[in-house]
């Protein structure tokens, strides 16, 4: 449970963090060139970056979800050692990133957030987005998780407990959604079809598409 | 998965990785950062499809390229960087200037504050106004 709103200890030591490589680096000193020339419109390229941010990731962490619910011996490794079973699907994360997948139950539902700044696990999900980074979600996931998943359209029957988890810069969360109802025998590329980046995150719960009407 | 219909002729760059959907995927970041930031030069008319993709097609078969591509946007950005040399807008040294000032930014910055470059603590030095 270490990593369960222990809030304030676990984010020591946070300064290897702040480290970036050459190709980042060479990026960010285009764009900080062409502002000061007047050549970009930084709002217009932030709403271009956030159109590509579902692109960069989630689909690999849709990967892994599907992957557990129809292994149970990944899904076994995932819960134990997160990082190396990502790992062998391809999907490795900076170095001294470590992972931890928690699995929602019919009893508990896990929320992620990252109270200090906006820690999260690029290599599944991709580019974080704008409300990941937001202080209101920051702040209110802890003090009100009920609250913050009810804006996102999410109501959990009574006696169903949220767990909230605290992202770092060297330990970042998959939240492991729950399988739906009527997938038996789905094929893990129809089940990764399935999986949202919000379900991963914990602010959204996933239906069968052809749901009853 | 869209929101709006990104119909950049960039998304037909040679070589650009894609999903089964046609759109285009990064593995970092920045490479998405950087395809961005070239989707809205070209937006603006700053270089034409065909200076692009001149640019780009002499990166990527540049000798010592991977064999296997994984260093396909490590070549887009380098052509990036030539393309806004040729173009008058940047040079050489004034970007390697800034790459290795946002470098030392990023050291100094504590984890959690917003990278920025001002943190560089030789930035006078090295960089008057640009």
């Amino acid at each position: 449970m270490e990593g369960e709103l222990s809030v304030s200890g676990e984010h020591h030591d946070h300064d290897h963090d702040n480290h970036y490589s050459d190709m980042q680096a060479r990026v960010r000193a285009l764009e900080t060139v062409l502002a000061e020339k007047g050549l970009i419109d930084p709002a217009a390229l932030d709403v271009i970056v956030e159109t590509y941010e579902t692109k960069v990731g989630p689909r690999n962490g849709a990967h892994v979800v599907a992957r557990a619910w129809s292994d149970p011996v990944f899904a076994d490794w995932l819960l134990r050692d997160a990082t190396a079973a990502i790992a062998s699907l391809g999907y490795t994360g900076r170095q001294g990133e470590h992972m931890r997948a928690v699995f929602n139950t019919k009893d508990t539902h896990n929320l992620v957030v990252c109270t200090l700044c906006s820690c999260y696990p690029w290599s599944v999900l991709g580019l974080p987005p704008v409300w990941y980074k937001a202080p209101a979600y920051r702040s209110r996931a802890v003090i009100d998780p009920r609250g913050v998943l009810a804006e996102f359209g999410v109501t959990l029957p009574e006696g169903v407990n949220i767990r909230v988890w605290d992202s770092t810069a060297e330990l970042r969360y998959l939240v492991v959604p729950q399988r739906p109802a009527g997938t038996e025998g789905w094929s893990e590329t129809d089940l990764a079809s399935l999986v949202t980046r919000d379900s991963m995150i914990g602010t959204g719960l996933l239906h069968r598409p052809e749901v009853s009407t | 998965m869209s929101r709006c219909d990104v119909a950049s002729a960039l998304v037909s760059s040679p070589g650009l990785p894609r999903s089964r959907e046609g759109d285009p995927v990064f593995a970092e970041p920045w490479q998405a950062q950087a395809f961005a930031l070239t989707v809205h030069l070209h937006e603006r008319g700053l270089f034409t499809w065909t200076e692009w993709a001149q640019h780009l097609a002499h990166e990527v078969h540049r000798d010592g390229r991977a064999a296997d591509a994984s260093d396909y946007f490590d070549a887009w950005v380098a052509a990036l960087t030539h393309l806004l040399i040729d173009k008058g807008v940047a040079e050489e040294g004034m970007v390697l200037a800034l790459q290795q000032s946002w470098q030392r930014a990023a050291e100094a910055t504590p984890h959690g504050e917003p990278i920025v470059l001002e943190n560089d603590p030789q930035r006078c030095s090295t960089h008057q106004g640009v």
